[in-house]
């Protein structure tokens, strides 16, 4: 790991926290309830970003199974809460 | 490792950065819901697309054969954030509606007597 990719990988750690930080703000405030579903959408990928870049960062093969379940997980909160926004349950 | 390569990845790296903080600032400065929408968007399609993209680079060099396996990740945000979102613009679409907010009419056609 030289150091242009070891600070390279640290910017954009630090662009990703920021950017979790703002939708975080957004979940808070979100005057509507598919505001803080929308910003929670957002935090999950943007978890699942800096899960794959520490994989290159620790160059371990394991984070990516991660990333996926993350994904998969995230993708099935996200479609269950907008479900029950839509409908008021989640199973008729 | 080459140094190229290195500085390649790194690239992407910091593109998929300033691109999810781009949509983050446009989710948290939009107005409205449907404007706020959009920009989430950005992270789960180019940004994304740019770290798998640094992952298969970097892993394929590093293991010496070719690390396609990340693809899955975009071929799944691909299928995923299109239904939440419909799923997301359908529920506040409805509840502005129930609110008698400002938004176009329903396409369902509404049922008319018979004629006799």
């Amino acid at each position: 790991m030289s150091t242009l990719l070891a600070a390279a990988i640290v910017v954009t750690l630090a662009c990703y926290s920021l950017a979790m930080a703002l939708a975080f703000v957004r979940l808070l405030r979100g005057p509507d309830p598919q505001d803080r579903v929308l910003a929670l959408d957002f935090l999950y990928i943007n978890g699942m970003l800096v899960v794959l870049v520490l994989g290159i960062r620790f160059a371990s093969n394991m984070y990516f199974v991660v990333a996926l379940l993350i994904a998969l997980f995230g993708f099935v909160g996200s479609a269950a809460l907008a479900k029950f926004l839509l409908r008021g349950e989640l199973v008729e | 490792m080459p140094l190229w390569i290195e500085a390649f990845v790194a690239l992407l790296l910091l593109a998929s950065g300033v691109l999810a903080l781009t949509g983050a600032v446009g989710l948290f400065r939009y107005g409205t819901f449907f404007q706020r929408m959009h920009p989430p968007a950005l992270a789960a399609t180019l940004s994304a697309a740019c770290v798998t993209l640094a992952w298969i680079i970097f892993f394929s060099v590093v293991e010496r054969l070719p690390a396609l396996y990340p693809l899955l990740i975009n071929v799944l945000l691909a299928l995923t954030t299109p239904v939440t979102t419909v799923l997301l613009a359908r529920a506040a679409l409805q509840r502005a509606r129930e609110a008698n907010a400002d938004v176009p009419p329903t396409l369902a056609v509404k049922k008319t007597p018979s004629p006799d």
